[in-house]
């Protein structure tokens, strides 16, 4: 199933699905989320945001903003499942 | 040859250009924009080539004015910066995400040599990089394996750079590769979804993997670095830390400077002949450039922390966990630092500035970072606090001088949050604010980068804002020296006269002489002049004086106020100062001084610039008059209506 990226909580593993439109699409995509990219949320800022996630090698961190614009795939059934 | 110097952040590309050049750099322009250019030379068997350490990004397609100048400069090969050769720096440990801007830099026809760093790290990891593989994807590239920071791969990098293939046509890595505008958004997404998918299938042969993956050291300690309450725990006593080293360690070598200072001047006046020239020496340009080299421990100090915790990785946590406090006022996680750095000192502070790539966020950030109050406004503050408010204590437990001190501070806080929240509404720009921050891995901070952060700090503020500070000492110096025809000379004379028929001592006779030639001078007349603007706030003209005087830097207001009144600056202590202020009457007969006239001249200082040398490095870090004057203008507003309802509350 589909989510936002901003909803994913830490711990989880998703893999990239698209990304929104807008004049940040590119840049996300240059920094290694592309479609089918596997990515893991971290952690988050205490105020829950930022987040910072695991792009398969290195950890980006960015503003909830950043991560509604990024739609990924929950793989099977998550523990979120309800 | 030049040489351009490019790769994503954190890569240690100021690793390889400090092992490159060492000394042999300086920073520039690039012109037109408020970008610095780092520039510096490396000789390669006897030649000498220039090589240009270009701001990091992760595409040669740019969303900052930082990133636009590698776009401006390798879109255009007439561009006087055009390199010959490109040294791409890439990160061995992630290797995937770094090929995309080598292979688009390869695309354009530049001949390149990359230098995959951080060798031992990925080993560390388990990573293993086959570079023979590598090459034959990228025949006419030349590849190094480096580690900047052990100093490994100089010799290879030189002779790699020198035999780069110059004659450059080649096949692209990535079939009908084309530079897209910067505002083709679809070409750019179009183009790297293709390279990654041609990079993935490269990293699967070339790249193995021989260790499994564990949860890291990094992410187990990011999680009490970044934790709700250890967090914000950790970063206070850092910050603590920092401070009492600023205030503790910079106050020796700070008084130093400042005694030499005075010493060598009246070492001067007592070799020259008596004159204007012996002032000029003496008293306009020592002292002018005493007050710029008073700063550099400061800025030393305060560099070496910051590059410290830069270095180190831990600076990106700050951003981190500040970013969503700071977000509603228009700053940015990054413009923690710079604030708190205010406090010590606004110069050193502005400049910190530089790491905020968001145009619009650094600006609001340098604009407020003069409002927390800084060391110098602590001998102001002092002073007025004795001479005006009561040392009670309420409650039986708060010092009433203490929480106004307290109160100081907080206004000024206060000030600085409420403004920037203002200049947010205010300021157009087309750059939309985000944050994309990598948080590096943790490393042992590199001594010889740190050294050179700072080495680079002090020359740009002495030599930049340095040329600022002196020309504006002289001028203040001679405002303060010369006065309309013989009106100085006729006072100094009446004193002197009257002096002979009075048992004043000769050292009295030379303050009185002191006083009633300041007050004769230009500077006085203008003090005079500006009376009427003042009154309101419940100032004279000798206050106007000392306001005018102290716009050189805040603590001279105390030196001012000490030479009108006539009584010897004893260093610090001025208890005779005091007295001579609590008796000061105005023509009516009433105190000067009251608590709503105190009052008020403390909001003003709390407020207003007075400080040539942060004026100075504004203007150098947003590279024009602009906006220093606008920030000048609004402190000096905002100090105005402070001072003058304080005084209209308390009068």
């Amino acid at each position: 199933m589909q989510k936002l990226l901003s909803t994913i909580r830490p711990g989880q593993h998703v893999t990239v699905a698209s990304i929104q439109d807008s004049f940040l699409k590119p840049k996300l995509m240059e920094m290694g989320l592309v479609i089918g990219k596997e990515i893991e949320v971290l952690f988050c800022a205490p105020l829950g945001d930022p987040i910072a996630i695991d792009v398969q090698g290195y950890v980006l961190s960015l503003r909830l903003e950043e991560a509604a614009l990024i739609q990924v795939n929950v793989a099977g059934q998550s523990k979120d499942f309800s | 040859m030049k040489i351009a110097l490019l790769g994503n952040p954190n890569t240690g590309k100021s690793s390889i250009f400090n092992l490159l050049t060492g000394m042999r750099q300086h920073v520039g322009n690039f012109p037109g924009v408020t970008v610095d250019k780092k520039e510096g030379t490396v000789k390669i068997k006897g030649e000498t080539y220039s090589i240009i350490d270009f701001p990091g990004t992760y595409s040669v397609y740019p969303r900052s004015k930082d990133e636009q100048v590698v776009y401006d400069v390798l879109s255009n090969s007439a561009h006087k910066d055009y390199p010959s050769v490109a040294l791409v720096v890439a990160d061995a440990t992630n290797i995937e995400r770094n090929l995309l801007l080598f292979s688009q830099i390869y695309d354009l026809n530049i001949p390149c040599v990359l230098a995959l760093n951080m060798r031992d790290l990925a080993k560390g990891k388990g990573i293993e990089i086959d570079i023979t593989a590598l090459e034959v994807a990228f025949p006419a590239a030349k590849i190094v394996e480096t580690n900047a920071r052990a100093g490994f791969g100089k010799d290879r990098l030189l002779n790699a750079l020198e035999t780069a293939d110059r004659k450059s046509v080649h096949a692209p890595f990535l079939p009908n590769a084309k530079l897209a505008a910067v505002e083709d958004y679809k070409a750019q997404e179009a183009e790297a979804a293709a390279r990654f998918e041609h990079i993935q299938l490269l990293v699967q042969k070339i790249k193995k993997v021989t260790l499994p993956k564990k949860q890291s050291f990094d992410t187990k300690l990011d999680r009490i670095l970044v934790h709700p309450i250890f967090g914000y725990v950790i970063f206070s006593a850092i910050l603590l830390i920092i401070f009492q080293f600023i205030f503790a360690v910079a106050t020796i070598p700070m008084d130093l400077i400042d005694g030499s200072f005075s010493k060598f001047s009246a070492y001067i006046s007592s070799l020259l002949p008596q004159g204007i020239l012996s002032d000029l020496i003496a008293q306009g340009i020592i002292p002018g450039i005493g007050g710029v080299v008073v700063f550099v421990p400061q800025i030393a100090l305060l560099f070496f922390f910051i590059s410290l915790l830069e270095e180190s990785g831990y600076l990106a946590r700050v951003v981190f966990i500040m970013d969503r406090i700071m977000r509603p006022l228009g700053l940015n996680g990054k413009s923690v630092v710079p604030l708190m750095s205010s406090v010590a000192c606004a110069i050193p502070g502005v400049m910190a500035t530089r790491t905020i790539s968001d145009w619009k966020e650094r600006l609001i950030t340098i604009l407020v970072a003069p409002l927390m109050s800084c060391s110098a406004r602590i001998p102001v503050y002092t002073l007025l606090i004795a001479l005006v408010i009561p040392n009670k204590t309420l409650f039986h437990f708060f010092n009433l001088q203490g929480l106004v001190l307290f109160g100081l501070y907080a206004l000024g806080l206060f000030a600085a949050l409420l403004i920037a929240f203002i200049l947010k509404q205010t300021i157009k720009t087309k750059e939309k604010g985000y944050l994309l921050l990598e948080l590096p891995s943790f490393k042992p901070p590199q001594w010889k980068n740190v050294g050179m952060v700072v080495w680079e700090k002090l020359r740009v503020f002495v030599t930049d804002a340095g040329k600022v500070i002196l020309a504006i000492s002289i001028i203040l110096w001679a405002m303060a020296t010369f006065g309309p025809s013989n009106q100085m000379q006729l006072a100094e004379k009446n004193v002197r006269q009257s002096a002979k028929h009075s048992t004043l001592s000769k050292a009295e006779t030379e303050q009185k002489v002191a006083a009633i030639r300041l007050e004769n001078s230009y500077i006085g007349i203008l003090g005079k002049t500006i009376e009427p603007v003042i009154r309101p706030l419940g100032y004279d003209w000798k206050i106007g004086i000392s306001l005018i005087t102290s716009f050189a830097a805040r603590e001279v207001f105390v030196g001012s106020l000490a030479t009108i009144y006539a009584v010897q600056d004893d260093g610090g202590e001025n208890k005779r100062l005091i007295d001579r202020l609590r008796e000061d009457k105005r023509a009516d007969g009433k105190p000067t001084y009251t608590l709503a006239s105190g009052v008020s001249l403390m909001i003003f200082y709390v407020f207003a610039m007075q400080c040539m040398a942060t004026l100075a490095v504004v203007k150098r870090e947003t590279k024009s008059w602009k906006w220093p004057l606008i920030q000048i203008g609004f402190m000096a507003a905002l100090a105005y209506t402070g001072a003058w309802i304080a005084y209209t509350l308390l009068a």
